[in-house]
């Protein structure tokens, strides 16, 4: 990934990539690649870093919004506890003041006072008066028979001696019902000291949950230092029983966990500790009704990336596939035209070359010629002529080969030929059966079995008829020159489209080699050693080429050859064409 | 047949010449413009056979005279350059044909004929 990323950003060299002119495939399936990389890395990367960030963001800002009400709901019902317990605390303490020891151990008005407890207050259920000193029940009032009952080696005895002040945990009392006592020790100036001791249940703890509103599936409970439940809680047990939860006993803010439950419920905790009794109240939600807003957005947020990064990637393949595309065709055009146009001028040059030579060949051929012909028909006309016979043959052999160097100069001089071209209506079909017409003689000496395979009612064209004798004439030598006597040329023609017809001319000779198919248009290209000028083929892509046509060749070796020719139906498709 | 061979190669002409001769015909020689017009005025031929590229009046330039002073008579064009340029403002000059040097003298007598 960082080597990809440390080529993608050499900009000089992606530039480079895409200007460099070599069609092969495997270029433009890279340069491809390339884009699409280069584009998708340029598009998502940023989408990828705002979408993480946004996520962040809201996650942090979101998690506050969230949170503090929790905070909020633990803190108010702490406080709810609190002020409970210590407005019981206070009325013990108050009894302990404004009555004197000997009022508080006289049955009758602690029953007074438990009376009136129960009245204006709820949940007392008895009232005691302890000796100070011994831990001797001294007067009690309530559904027990407590009275001289001694509780000076219980370990709640010793701590009210400590503190002056004690809660108990909550226990089960009277009837089964979980409750708390509350003691309180009185010391008068003269060293004698009491204590006031009351029970009361703890129904109002589960008003104070209740008052907190949570949801069905939400829960509220408090737990001593231990990890008794002080209260019932409705997923994680009943009342004294071990709260399955770990939570710290540390601190003194209001703490807000997200942990996963002993059922495997992710849970948000949200717990306070109260100051005294050393209670914790915890509230539990579960995960994702707290955080239901926040899965909203952070849903909505991964359907925006992935939709948009979906989007991106199927325009930028798109995109690139169009592009690629027409760089391709673009340089196929340029090449084929740069060809053409290499093509032209070659065959301009040699043509100026060749028109040139041929006339200064041909004046001395000229003179050579007639005094060669001159003195043939001196041998001839002569009678009775001495060595006519070693003569004539000699003077034969010259006269033969200025032939042939005529008939070079002459196809050097239809090369360079620029003749305008006569445009008439014409049936290709027809065309072939003349062409054929000339070489019927040899074609009947060397037994070739020449077959046509015409279309009928093939469209008529517009074009020149004598070039296009001359391009058939020309195919058609070099396909008898390819063949063995008793060979085979077969001849089709078709409709190839609505703009033009085809003609192919299809021999079973020698065939070509996959280098000299490359190079047989090319002017002086020749495999016919003496004989050949490399001109034929080279002239016959010219004329197709100026009347707008095109033609190919498919040959293998010992298989033989074929030339396909494409010819437009009119002459004005051409500039239209080329 | 009375002919007039028109051409600067003296070698070629007066080869052709001794050819046609020795086929019965009456070939006369001229090496430019100047001479074979006023051969032509003096003796006028059946047929002129006249090179295109001669220094001096060019072939095009005595078919174009000859023309308006005998326009009876055909001319049959030569030319090395096989140029169709020229055998195309040689047909507008109205030359009866034209030949690319060299010739074959058998064809030479075919157009010859057919002029007349």
């Amino acid at each position: 990934m960082t080597f990809n990323f440390k080529k993608l950003l050499n900009i000089k060299e992606i530039f480079q990539m895409l200007t460099e002119v070599k069609s092969s495939e495997e270029r433009y399936q890279k340069l491809r690649r390339n884009m699409r990389i280069l584009m998708i890395g340029l598009t998502i990367f940023p989408l990828s870093m705002m979408a993480v960030i946004n996520y962040h963001q809201y996650q942090r800002s979101l998690r506050e919004e969230i949170i503090t009400p929790e905070k909020v709901l633990a803190n108010k019902t702490r406080h709810s506890f609190e002020f409970f317990l210590k407005e019981r605390l206070s009325l013990i303490k108050s009894i302990s003041y404004f009555y004197s020891y000997e009022q508080l151990s006289d049955k009758e008005t602690l029953n007074h006072i438990l009376y009136t407890l129960k009245k204006e207050f709820s949940g007392f259920v008895d009232l005691g008066l302890i000796n100070g000193t011994d831990g001797h029940q001294l007067c009690y009032v309530g559904p027990y028979t407590l009275e001289g009952k001694n509780y000076a080696e219980q370990s709640w005895f010793q701590e009210l001696m400590l503190r002056g002040t004690y809660f108990s945990d909550v226990f089960m009392g009277y009837r089964k019902f979980p409750h708390i006592a509350i003691a309180v020790q009185r010391l008068e100036k003269t060293g004698h000291s009491w204590i006031v001791r009351t029970t009361i249940d703890t129904k109002m703890f589960d008003n104070l949950i209740a008052a907190m509103g949570l949801d069905a599936d939400g829960d509220a409970f408090v737990i001593n230092k231990e990890g008794i439940f002080q209260t019932d809680s409705r997923l994680y047990g009943k009342v004294l029983e071990r709260c399955p939860l770990k939570i710290s006993n540390a601190g003194y803010a209001t703490y807000v966990d997200e942990r996963k439950d002993p059922n495997g419920k992710d849970i948000v905790i949200t717990y306070t500790h109260l100051t005294y009794p050393e209670y914790t109240l915890v509230i539990v939600k579960s995960r994702s009704t707290v955080l239901k807003t926040w899965y909203a957005l952070k849903s909505d947020l991964f359907l925006v990336f992935l939709i948009s990064s979906i989007l991106i990637i199927i325009v930028v393949f798109r995109l690139t596939r169009t592009m690629v595309y027409r760089i391709k065709v673009a340089d196929q055009n340029r090449e084929s035209a740069f060809r053409e146009l290499q093509h032209q001028h070659k065959l301009s040059s040699i043509g100026r070359l060749a028109a040139g030579v041929a006339h200064e060949i041909n004046n001395p051929m000229a003179i050579i010629n007639e005094k060669a012909g001159l003195i043939k028909d001196i041998i001839e006309y002569t009678p009775d002529f001495a060595q006519k016979d070693k003569f004539l043959p000699l003077v034969m052999s010259i006269v033969n080969s200025v032939d042939r160097c005529r008939t070079i100069t002459h196809r050097l001089l239809g090369f360079a030929k620029r003749m305008e071209v006569e445009i008439e209506h014409l049936d290709v079909n027809e065309l072939l059966k003349e062409v054929l017409g000339f070489l019927e003689k040899e074609i009947f000496f060397r037994n070739i079995d020449v077959s046509l395979e015409l279309a009928e009612n093939l469209s008529a064209i517009d074009s020149d008829r004598g070039q296009l004798q001359q391009v058939f004439l020309n195919i058609l030598n070099n396909a008898m020159a390819a063949i063995e006597d008793k060979g085979r040329i077969i001849i089709t023609t078709w409709e190839k489209n609505i703009n033009g017809v085809a003609v192919s001319i299809q021999d079973n000779g020698c065939g070509m080699s996959e280098e000299t198919c490359h190079k047989i248009f090319e002017p002086f290209f020749t495999t016919k050693k003496e004989y050949g000028t490399g001109l034929g083929l080279p002239i016959t892509y010219g004329i197709v080429k100026k009347l707008g046509g095109d033609i190919e060749v498919k040959s293998k070796e010992h298989e033989g050859t074929t030339f396909n020719i494409f010819l437009p139906k009119n002459q004005f498709l051409k500039n239209g064409a080329s | 047949m009375k002919i007039l061979l028109v051409d600067d190669e003296q070698e070629f002409v007066t080869a052709l010449a001794e050819r046609l001769t020795l086929r019965d015909m009456d070939a006369s020689v001229a090496t430019d413009g100047e001479m074979a017009l006023a051969l032509i005025d003096t003796d006028p031929p059946d047929v002129v056979v006249l090179d295109i590229m001669m220094p001096g009046m060019n072939g095009l330039d005595v078919l174009e005279r000859i023309k308006s002073i005998h326009p009876g008579i055909p001319v049959i064009l030569l030319t090395a350059r096989g140029a169709t340029k020229d055998g195309i403002q040689g047909a507008k000059l109205g030359a009866f044909d034209y030949l690319i040097k060299p010739i074959d003298i058998d064809e030479l007598i075919q157009k010859l004929n057919e002029a007349i």
